[in-house]
C-alpha cells in the first residue's frame, strides 16, 4: 500500500528559502569559527596524543600468552583456541614434557604458538574458551609490520606482550 | 593583423569545414564544425569586428552546437558509421562542386574590382558593439522587432507542442 | 608589431597563469581545511607546517598514478575532453583586469571592447569538455552526467547573461576596464555608501545591482558545477558523474578545472560588482609601482573572499533535485533577471545622470 506523505504548506517566507539558507550558513560559520579558535576539541592527533590511559577495562586488543607467578607458560597446548578461532589465525604445534619434568603430568606444552595478526579479528573467543586462563586479549592495538611474516606473532612475541598474570588459579603447581 | 594569422585561420576553417562532411562519425562532424566556427570568429576579429566574432562563438559554438551534440549523442552512431558510400552520389556531388568552383573563378577573373587591391579598412570611431546596437535600434528597428515577435511565436509554439497531453 | 607590447603581454600571461594555478592549488587545500573545520574536523595538517605543502603532495599523487585508459572508451575524445575542460576556464582570465597598472603597463592581458561577451563565449565552450567526457567514456553514469551538465549549463547561461545587462545599461560599455573605472568614480555597484553617499540615484540603482549580483553569483555556482548545483557529478547518484571513467592526471584536470572555473567566476564577479582592484583610499598604479602591486593584491584578496563563500556554501547546502534545478533556472532566475532589466532601465530613464 502506497503511503502518501503530506507536504507541509509553506508560507511565502519559507518558500523564498533565503532565510533558511542564511541560518544554515550561520550555523556552519559558527562551527568554523569555534574550530578555528580551538573552542571545540574533538579530534585527537593520533600518533602524538594517544587514548591509552583512557582505554576501558574490557578493551580487546592483541591476544597474548601469559606466564603465572612462578614464570611457567600457562598454555598446555590443548588447541581449543585453535579450533574455536573463527578466522583460523592460531597455529599451535604441541610438544611433550620429558618424563622427569616437574610438570610432566601436564603432558603438553606449546612448542610453537603462532597468531597471524592479519587474520585475527580480536573477537576474544580464544580467551573465553581457554580452560587454563593462558591466553588473554591485552590492550595493544597498533600491530604493524612491513611483511606478512612480520605480522605473525610467534610464542616469544606473544609472551612478551602477555607478561605475567597474577592471581589466577594455579592448579598444576600443587604437590603431586 | 598579420597575414600569417589570416592564412592560418583560413586554412583551419577550410580543413575543418571539409572534415564536417568527410567524417563518418556525427560527433566528429559536429566538433569539426565548432572548430570551423572558431576559425571564422578569428577571421572576423582580424577585421576588428570583435562583436560579430564573439557572437559567432557564443551563439553557434557555445549554444547551438551544444544542443546539436546533445541530440547526436542520443543517436545510434554505429548505423551511421556502417553506411556504405554511394559512389555515384560522391562523383556527382564533386562534379557539381567543381563546376561551381570553375564558374566562380571565371566570374572573379572577369570582374574589374577583383584586379585591384582592397582598400584598407577605415578604423571606426566608436565601438563595433555601439554601432551594431545603434543600427539595430534606429535604421533596422522594424525588422528587429518583427524578428523578436517571430522568435516569441516560435518559443510559445514549442511550449504548447511539448506541453500537449498524449492520449 | 610592437615588441614592447608583445613582451609585456607574454610576461603578464605567464605571471597570471602562475598566480592562478598557485591559487588553484591552495583553493583545493582551503576547501579541504575549511570543510573540515565546518564539520568539526581538522583536515590535512601533516605535510609541512599546518599542512601547507599538501597541494604538492596532491599534485605528486595525481602525476604519479598510473594513467589508465579503459578499453571501451572512444580514445581520441577521451583524451581530448580533460583539455577542453581546463582550457576555457583559464582562457577567460585574459580579459579580466586584475590590477591597475605596473610601470605604466595596464594589468589586463587583452582589453577588448566585448570583454564580458568574451567571458560568456569562452565559458559556454567549457561545456564541451564535460559533454565529450560523458559521451566518449561509453558508460551510463558519465553519459548521464554529461547530458545533465549540458542542459544545466545552457539553462544557467541565460540568467548569467541577463543578470549583467543592468550593469552594462548603466555603463554603456562592454569593456571590463571601463566597468572598473566607472566603479572607481561612482562607487562599487552593490555598495552605494562608498563615495558620494547622498546621491539618491546611486541608492536606487543599487537595488537592481544587488539583484543582479545575487542572480549572477548563483548562476556562476551553477556554471562551475559547485555544490548546490553539482548534478553533473552528484556522487550519490552518478558515481563520479562525467569523470567516472577517468583516473590520474586526466581526472586531475577535470578536478582542477572546476577550481579554476571557480577562480575565474569569482574574478568576474569581483570585476563586475565589487569594484575590481579598487579599494577606497588606495591609489592606483600611476602613483608608483608599489601601489600597483597593492592593487593586484586587493583584487586577489577579493577573489579569495569570494572563494571562501563558494566553499562555505558548498559545505552548508544540500544538492538540488534535477527538476528543482531546472525550475529554479527557467522559472525563477530567468524571470527575476528579466524584470530586473526593466527596473534598471526605468531608474536610468527617470533619473538621468
Amino acid at each position: 500500500m502506497a503511503i502518501t506523505v503530506s507536504r507541509p504548506k509553506l508560507n511565502w517566507r519559507e518558500r523564498a528559502y533565503l532565510p533558511a539558507i542564511l541560518s544554515g550558513m550561520a550555523i556552519t560559520i559558527k562551527h568554523f569559527r569555534n574550530m578555528l579558535f580551538g573552542r571545540t576539541k574533538v579530534t585527537m592527533q593520533y600518533p602524538e596524543e594517544k587514548w591509552d590511559n583512557q582505554m576501558p577495562e574490557h578493551y580487546r586488543g592483541a591476544p597474548a600468552l601469559v606466564r603465572d607467578d612462578t614464570g611457567r607458560v600457562r598454555c598446555v597446548a590443548c588447541q581449543l583456541c585453535e579450533f574455536i578461532c573463527p578466522p583460523r589465525a592460531i597455529k599451535i604445534i604441541p610438544g611433550e614434557f620429558a618424563a622427569g619434568d616437574r610438570f610432566a603430568k601436564v603432558e603438553k606444552f606449546p612448542q610453537e604458538f603462532d597468531i597471524d595478526m592479519i587474520r585475527c579479528i580480536y573477537c576474544g573467543l580464544c580467551e573465553e574458551v581457554c580452560p587454563e586462563q593462558a591466553i588473554y586479549l591485552r590492550k595493544d592495538y597498533a600491530i604493524t609490520g612491513f611483511t606478512r611474516a612480520d605480522m605473525v606473532h610467534n610464542k616469544e612475541k606473544l609472551l612478551e606482550i602477555g607478561g605475567v598474570m597474577h592471581g589466577v588459579v594455579l592448579k598444576w603447581n600443587e604437590k603431586k | 593583423m598579420s597575414p600569417v594569422l589570416f592564412w592560418f585561420f583560413a586554412f583551419v576553417m577550410l580543413v575543418f569545414g571539409a572534415a564536417v562532411i568527410i567524417n563518418r562519425n556525427p560527433i566528429a562532424s559536429a566538433l569539426s564544425l565548432v572548430v570551423c566556427f572558431m576559425g571564422l570568429s578569428a577571421l572576423f576579429m582580424s577585421l576588428d569586428a570583435f562583436f560579430i566574432g564573439i557572437i559567432q562563438v557564443l551563439v553557434y559554438a557555445g549554444a547551438v552546437m551544444v544542443l546539436f551534440l546533445f541530440i547526436i549523442m542520443l543517436l545510434d552512431l554505429r548505423m551511421e558509421e556502417r553506411r556504405k558510400i554511394n559512389l555515384v552520389a560522391v562523383v556527382g556531388g564533386a562534379g557539381v562542386a567543381l563546376a561551381f568552383f570553375i564558374q566562380i573563378c571565371f566570374v572573379v577573373g572577369q570582374l574589374s574590382a577583383a584586379q585591384k587591391t582592397f582598400p584598407p579598412l577605415v578604423s571606426p570611431k566608436t565601438d563595433d558593439v555601439h554601432s551594431v546596437g545603434l543600427l539595430l535600434f534606429t535604421n533596422y528597428n522594424l525588422p528587429f522587432q518583427i524578428i523578436g515577435v517571430l522568435v516569441l511565436v516560435a518559443t510559445i509554439g514549442v511550449i504548447v507542442l511539448s506541453k500537449r497531453e498524449l492520449r | 608589431m610592437d615588441y614592447f607590447y608583445l613582451t609585456t603581454s607574454l610576461v603578464k600571461i605567464v605571471a597570471l597563469l602562475a598566480v592562478v594555478l598557485g591559487i588553484m592549488n591552495y583553493t583545493v587545500y582551503a576547501e579541504r581545511r575549511i570543510s573540515a573545520l565546518i564539520q568539526d574536523r581538522l583536515g590535512p595538517n601533516r605535510v609541512g607546517p599546518f599542512g601547507l605543502f599538501q597541494p604538492i603532495a596532491d599534485a605528486a599523487k595525481f602525476l604519479l598514478k598510473e594513467d589508465f585508459t579503459p578499453g571501451h572508451v572512444n580514445k581520441f575524445y577521451y583524451w581530448l575532453a580533460p583539455c577542453l575542460a581546463m582550457i576555457p576556464a583559464i582562457t577567460t582570465l585574459a580579459v579580466v583586469p586584475f590590477g591597475s597598472s605596473l610601470f605604466g603597463v595596464p594589468m589586463v592581458i587583452a582589453d577588448i571592447n566585448v570583454g564580458v561577451l568574451f567571458v560568456f563565449a569562452i565559458a559556454s565552450l567549457g561545456v564541451y569538455g564535460i559533454v565529450i567526457a560523458g559521451w566518449s567514456s561509453n558508460s551510463k553514469y558519465p553519459f548521464l552526467g554529461g547530458v545533465r551538465s549540458s542542459s544545466q549549463m545552457i539553462s544557467y547561461e541565460l540568467s548569467l547573461g541577463l543578470a549583467v545587462i543592468p550593469v552594462f545599461l548603466l555603463i554603456g560599455q562592454l569593456r571590463l576596464t571601463e566597468v572598473v573605472s566607472y566603479q572607481i568614480e561612482h562607487g562599487w555597484m552593490i555598495a552605494p555608501f562608498v563615495g558620494d553617499w547622498t546621491n539618491l540615484r546611486k541608492w536606487l540603482l543599487a537595488i537592481p545591482m544587488l539583484i543582479s549580483f545575487v542572480v549572477f553569483t548563483i548562476a556562476i555556482f551553477a556554471e562551475t558545477n559547485r555544490l548546490p548545483f553539482d548534478l553533473p557529478e552528484a556522487e550519490t547518484e552518478l558515481v563520479g558523474g562525467y569523470h567516472t571513467e577517468y583516473g590520474s592526471m586526466k581526472f586531475g584536470l577535470f578536478f582542477l578545472g572546476e577550481y579554476v572555473a571557480m577562480i575565474t567566476g569569482s574574478a568576474i564577479i569581483v570585476t563586475l560588482f565589487l569594484g575590481g582592484w579598487h579599494f577606497p583610499g588606495i591609489p592606483d598604479g600611476s602613483q608608483g609601482w608599489s601601489w600597483g602591486l597593492v592593487n593586484i593584491f586587493v583584487f586577489f584578496s577579493k577573489v579569495a573572499v569570494l572563494l571562501f563563500v563558494f566553499i562555505w556554501v558548498r559545505w552548508t547546502l544540500p544538492r538540488f533535485r534535477y527538476d528543482q534545478l531546472m525550475r529554479l533556472g527557467w522559472v525563477f532566475f530567468f524571470e527575476i533577471a528579466l524584470v530586473n532589466i526593466f527596473i534598471a532601465a526605468i531608474i536610468l530613464a527617470y533619473f538621468p545622470a
